[in-house]
Parts: C-alpha cells; structure tokens; sequence
C-alpha cells in the first residue's frame, strides 16, 4: 500500500520536474495528498481528487495525477484544477490561489455517471473485461510534428511531453495494414 | 485522515434510493437551504464545509463518490438542469440558485453574511 510520504514525494519530483511547486497551504496540500492516496487505493492509480471518476482506468486516464489539464491550467491560471501543482507566484503568495474552472470536456465528464450503470445493466453478474470496457473509446496513434514523439490514445496530449509542442502540432498516424501481406 | 468534524452533529437525515446518503449539519443560520454535492477526497470540498460550519450555517451535503451509479445520475442531471458544470463543490441555495466552485463571495453574497 502506498503511503502518504510516497505521494507526496512522487508530486514534490513531478513539481521540481516541470518548474511548478506544490500548493503552499500545508493543510490544503495534505489533504489533496490524501486525496490522491485514497483514490490510488480504491481505483489502482492516482485519481484526480477533485474529480468524479469512473473507475474505469481507460476512461480516467486523461484525469490521472497530474492530469491531461495541469500544463494549460498552470499557464493559464497559475495552478492546476485541484490548485495541487501551482505556479511560483502564487506559491509566494502574490497572486491568490482560486477556483480553476474545468477545462475537461463535458463528454468525457458524464462517462463517470454512465459507465458504471451501463456496465451492470449490460451484464449485471459478469466481471467485464479489458475489451468491452474500453470498445466504446477509440484509440489513435498520434505524433508530434515538431519532435516525433509518437502516442497512442483518444485525444493528442494539450502539450508534448517531449519538446513541449501544442495540441495543434500533432497528426493522427494512419495505418493500413494489408493481411495479405 | 484527522477528522475536524468529529465535533459535528451529523444526522443522516434522509435516504434517496439505495445508498444517497444526505448529511445535514446542523447550525444557527438556516435561513437558507444549502445543498453541497461534493467529493470526499476533495480539498475545496473541505474548505466548502468548514466556511459554511465557520459561519453557522445550516447544511447539507452528498459525498457524490460513494453515492451509487443511479444516484450519481440524479445528481448529474440536477446540476446539468439548473445549468451548473459537473465540478465539486457544486452549491445549491434554496433549490435554485447554483454555485459551481467554492467562490467565498458568491457565497457570501447569496447566504447574506
């Protein structure tokens, strides 16, 4: 099991990292860190704490710590949605640290109320597996144009993780394959 | 984690379906009706709380996480109907006015303190 000390030493790394730092308030800090240890316990991976997940792991991965929103939000706002990760600023306290509205689209919002009812009407006594879990998302290859940093998911990341690039600078990889060879 | 609320009068007061479970904290001030739908691992859900405990006001909340998949539904659809995002905290003031983020002066503005 996870303890908080690993949480907390996981975000400090992730924080020094990317050049951000970690809320200032100790007790808001701690309890975003028990947060995260509390969803890495009932779902297998550090959830969001300020979001409803699903629990469905496909479904969630844009809303893992540090989530898919945290480099615009950051820029943008001067923290990340929960205010976890901040920018220097706001951790000298300069400038406030306030609500960050949600940048997460509505559609892959209403998945955390829908997939779990689906998934019991559907099959009310069978443990669903890998596939029909994931079947209604599509998977891509994309890459970015600048690096080359190629990923395969939904959606292209907000920011390469590489060299930084915007959404706008990745393609989709389009693979024909011939059976036949 | 150390639990500040253990002073609270917590009554469960009503159960919506299976599982919903509707805390009402009591208070001084309950001259509106406070609604919290919140998160129970979320930082600004706390602070939601305790500002509202901090100021006496009479309240109630719903820990969406650890409500079932049909009442998270309710819930969507509540808030999506009085035109809030689906974000926690969300804060519903005599059943009609929304408040979707722990905003202290929209708060304070709308309970009048």
């Amino acid at each position: 099991m996870i303890t908080l000390e690993e949480v907390r030493q996981r975000a400090e790394s992730d924080a020094k990292t990317y050049g951000y730092y970690l809320n200032p308030d100790p007790e808001f800090l701690n309890d975003l860190l028990e947060g995260l240890k509390r969803n890495e316990e009932r779902y297998g991976y550090p959830l969001c704490p300020c979001r409803l997940g699903s629990g469905i792991f496909e479904f969630d991965r844009d809303i893992i710590c540090p989530c898919d929103y945290r480099d615009p939000d950051v820029a943008e706002y001067g923290a990340c949605y929960c205010a976890l990760y901040v920018r220097k600023d706001l951790f000298e306290g300069k400038t406030p640290v306030l609500p960050v509205p949600e940048r997460r689209p509505l559609e892959k919002q209403v998945r955390a109320y829908t997939a779990q009812a689906e998934k019991s009407r559907e099959k009310p006594n069978e443990i669903l597996t890998a596939d029909s879990k994931t079947s209604k998302i599509k998977m891509k290859l994309w890459y970015c144009k600048q690096c080359g940093y190629v990923v395969f998911r939904e959606d292209p990341p907000y920011i390469c993780p590489i060299c930084k690039a915007k959404k706008e600078m990745f393609a989709e990889i389009k693979i024909d394959i011939d059976v036949l060879g | 984690m150390n639990f500040k609320y253990r002073k609270m009068k917590l009554n469960v007061v009503k159960t919506l379906g299976v599982t919903m479970k509707i805390v009402k904290v009591e208070g001084k001030n309950n001259k509106h009706k406070v609604l919290v739908y919140a998160l129970s691992t979320c930082a600004w859900c706390k602070l939601t709380k305790t500002f509202l405990k901090e100021n006496n006001i009479e309240y109630e909340y719903v820990d969406v996480d650890l409500c079932n998949e049909e009442d998270k539904e309710k819930i969507k659809e509540d808030i999506l109907n009085k035109g809030g995002s689906l974000s926690y905290p969300t804060i519903i003031i005599d059943d009609k006015i929304l408040i979707n983020g722990f905003r202290k002066d929209k708060l304070k503005e709308v309970l009048e303190i």
